[in-house]
């Protein structure tokens, strides 16, 4: 920094008063003119134009009833699209869109076409534009696109249950063998957490560029995962060391973790959700058991911080539910009325949010292999790392295929 | 169309699908309530409704205006080009054509638009239609920016094969033009195209037409129809989009060809579909005698309503409609038949004829040209002999010799 802007006793410059600010005005000004030069002479580039480039990017296919399809369309390209024909499984068809065939760049359309579907087959939806180009989109299971009932959203509540409250609760329930443990067994349980929370992070990571890769170029989703994730990363360790005191309050990285586990918990009922809105209820009931397993660890971790000083049960309570709560969250909005952006954000937050906790544990151990004067990465601590990975590797045999 | 890859389905998968890359049923739910409506609310797709319902929904929405392309294909199918006539000194009929290679947009499905090349503007091109022994001369002019040939098929010297070979005429560059020069022999339903290099991309873009070869004895008279069964691969990726008879898909179910009852019909019929190995023609109600290449007099398959032709095959069909009433014709590769190549064969009694022609927007001059497509009339009986190949091929030989001496 110049020592002009720090040092009160400068001399004062003039303010932004008076006509002071027209100033700021001059540039944007001439961009104005320069803008409107380059579209109404065309710059000189005119010969430059190339042949038209059409995207565009189905961003939901729909079965709202026997014998109708809904095809949802964002045009992410750099001009106007149009939408002449359409085609199921290799026949053109009629059909009706909403608001036109014709999506200006960043529009959006919807296709209804009465397709007589056939009830657990597969099929496929293609939109030709009107250069030929065209576009598909899959319907690997054709079911009846679920509709919120109360019965519905009930069961799909209960799943959330099971893959996300009640591993974690049960991984808590090692609390009070936890408490019993040496200072040294200790460390290799906070280690632990940390290759776990290493797991999730990348998983995390992973799972958000998949989202990232499919959204509308314009979205830049890949490069915003990673803004996200370090802004969200940011928020957190500021608000993770405000005020004066240098111990981080145990109970509070133990929400933290929780809150980290549980935006990523949020991405595995997202994919339970689709898996029973793709008519995959076999692959989903298979997806229950495999997280209830893998999730199970999760519990281990969000109490390890808190074992020198038992916050009560109410917390544990809160904690369970912050950290396995959004997995209902996840299925419902996975089942019922799936967004890609929004996806795309949590997922983004969540890898921030596990970062956050990861630096924050790993100064636990830190801090404690010191008093026990030793380094940082000794045996005991790598092996717990390890063994955090390797287990929440194994199980997720069960949900990976 | 292209088989799909076959992808293995993991969970990874159905996420994916669902973030939009292939879109995927995902949910209606809350969107639901956003779209709320039924089915049939969305704006209607602007351009005249179908004639003829009841396709169960697989159809193109809309119309092609014939304006756009500068060719209808109800008309091609009896727009016969006999060429400029005169007399060689030796007797012989001259018939002299003009073609020249442009490169044209032309709208193949409503709405959907090719960079097509084109002989004369048109796909398919002129239908050549002469008498076997008749001299033609045909102009070819390059006005377009690539090489281009014309190929014919039948007995021709060698320098009029119209390849890339210098010794077989060579290719014609943009601006040139080159003049083509043989007899026509034998009589038959025969084509001609480009055969420059890369030929699938000549080909699918356009540059193909029927040579129709008259034999000298005429044939019985009929109601006649040229029909080239052909195909577009609009994205490029070596698979056809749109599947047709004389290029836009659909027309003839949206426009059915109108035919009188118990009139003896001759087709014309050639596949020049690219891509796919084979195309087939299938009539509904009606049995079809087949004269495969049209080089025989008799037929070479008898009783069918099927037949199979592979890419650049042809033949002639006839046949006798029995019975008034709508009739589907279509290829029997059932994927063709729902990208676009199906119509209707409108079968109608004397008394709804003019009608007919009136719902296809049809007149009296496609009435009559339908009729009066051949080169010489019907001498009431056929040659008495029937030679082979190789003997037809001696006798060729033989003038030439005569010819040259």
């Amino acid at each position: 920094m110049s020592p002009d802007l720090d040092d009160p006793k400068a001399p004062a410059k003039p303010g932004p008063g008076g006509f002071g600010w027209a100033l700021a005005l001059v540039p944007l000004l001439l961009l104005g003119l320069v803008m409107a030069y380059l579209v109404a002479t065309g710059g000189g580039l005119r010969d430059l134009a190339g042949p038209p480039v059409e995207s565009l990017k189905i961003q939901r296919i729909t079965l709202p009833e026997p014998g109708l399809i809904r095809v949802e369309v964002v045009n992410d390209g750099p001009q106007t699209v149009t939408i002449p024909q359409v085609l199921v499984d290799d026949a053109y068809w009629t059909f009706s869109a909403t608001p036109s065939t014709t999506i200006p760049r960043l529009g959006r359309a919807t296709f209804t076409i009465p397709y007589p579907w056939v009830r657990e087959e597969a099929h496929r939806v293609m939109l030709i534009t009107s250069l030929g180009m065209t576009l598909e989109g899959e319907i690997p299971v054709a079911v009846t696109t679920p509709k919120i009932t109360a019965d519905l959203f009930g069961r799909f509540a209960l799943i959330g249950l099971y893959v996300g409250v009640v591993p974690v609760l049960l991984g808590m329930l090692w609390y009070p063998w936890m408490r019993r443990l040496s200072r040294p067994a200790m460390n290799f349980i906070l280690s632990l957490t940390v290759g776990l929370l290493v797991f999730l992070a990348v998983g995390t990571y992973l799972d958000a560029n998949e989202f990232a890769t499919g959204l509308p170029a314009f979205w830049q989703g890949v490069p915003a995962v990673i803004f996200v994730a370090l802004i969200a990363l940011g928020v957190l360790l500021a608000l993770g060391t405000r005020g004066v005191r240098k111990e981080p309050d145990p109970l509070g990285l133990s929400y933290r973790i929780a809150l980290g586990i549980g935006l990523h918990n949020l991405g595995e009922g997202l994919a339970i959700g689709a898996a029973f809105a793709l008519g995959e209820a076999a692959l989903g009931t298979f997806l229950v058991l495999g997280f209830t397993l893998h999730n199970i660890t999760e519990g281990v971790g969000i109490v390890a911080p808190v074992v020198r000083n038992n916050p009560g049960l109410r917390h544990f309570g809160w904690l369970a539910l912050l950290a396995g709560g959004p997995a209902i969250l996840g299925v419902w909005l996975g089942g019922f009325a799936f967004n890609p952006v929004l996806a795309t954000v949590f997922l983004a937050v969540g890898i921030g949010a596990i970062l956050q906790v990861i630096w924050e544990v790993g100064r636990l151990v830190a801090k404690d292999s010191a008093a026990l004067g030793q380094p940082l990465v000794n045996w005991v601590n790598l092996a717990g790392l390890t063994a955090g990975i390797a287990v929440m590797y194994l199980t997720a045999f069960l949900v990976k295929f | 169309m292209k088989p799909q890859d076959q992808r293995g389905f993991s969970r990874r998968d159905v996420i994916r699908a669902l973030g939009a890359l292939s879109g995927v049923v995902g949910a209606a739910g809350l969107g639901l309530a956003q779209y709320g409506s039924a089915a049939g609310h969305g704006t209607p797709h602007p351009g005249p409704a179908p004639t003829h319902q009841g396709h169960g929904g697989n159809t193109l929405v809309g119309a092609v205006d014939p304006k756009n392309n500068g060719f209808d294909p109800l008309d091609l199918l009896v727009d016969w080009d006999h060429g400029r006539v005169s007399k060689l000194p030796d007797g012989r009929t001259l018939r002299e054509y003009e073609f020249t290679a442009e490169e044209k947009e032309i709208e193949i499905a409503p709405g959907i638009f090719f960079p097509a090349w084109t002989y004369n503007g048109r796909v398919p091109g002129p239908t050549i239609r002469c008498t076997e022994g008749d001299l033609l001369r045909v102009r070819f002019v390059n006005a377009s920016t690539h090489p281009h040939t014309i190929h014919f098929h039948g007995f021709h010297p060698a320098a009029m094969d119209g390849t890339p070979l210098p010794a077989n005429g060579g290719l014609v560059p943009p601006g040139g033009s080159y003049t083509y020069e043989f007899e026509a022999q034998p009589f038959g339903c025969h084509k001609y195209h480009c055969h420059a290099a890369s030929l699938k991309r000549h080909l699918h873009k356009g540059m193909y037409g029927a040579f129709i070869v008259d034999p000298r004895e005429g044939r019985p008279p009929a109601r006649e129809f040229v029909m080239v069964m052909n195909a577009f691969d609009t994205n490029f990726d070596s698979a056809n989009e749109v599947y047709a008879v004389n290029t836009v898909g659909f027309e003839y179910a949206r426009r059915p060809v109108p035919i009188r009852r118990g009139e003896l019909v001759r087709v014309y019929l050639m596949n020049m579909v690219e891509f796919d190995l084979l195309n087939s023609f299938h009539t509904h109600g009606l049995l079809f005698d087949y004269y495969d290449h049209g080089t025989t007099l008799t037929p070479t398959l008898r009783m069918v309503d099927t037949v199979v032709q592979a890419q650049g095959q042809r033949g002639i069909l006839e046949f006798r409609a029995p019975y008034s009433g709508p009739f589907m014709f279509h290829a029997h590769v059932s994927e063709f038949t729902e990208l676009g190549w199906m119509g209707h064969f409108n079968v109608v009694d004397e008394k709804d004829w003019a009608k007919a022609l009136q719902n296809s927007g049809l007149g009296a001059d496609w009435d009559r040209r339908g009729q009066n497509g051949a080169t010489v009339a019907w001498k009431g009986s056929p040659r008495a002999d029937e030679p082979s190949a190789a003997e037809l091929a001696r006798r060729i030989y033989q003038s030439a010799k005569d010819r040259e001496a």
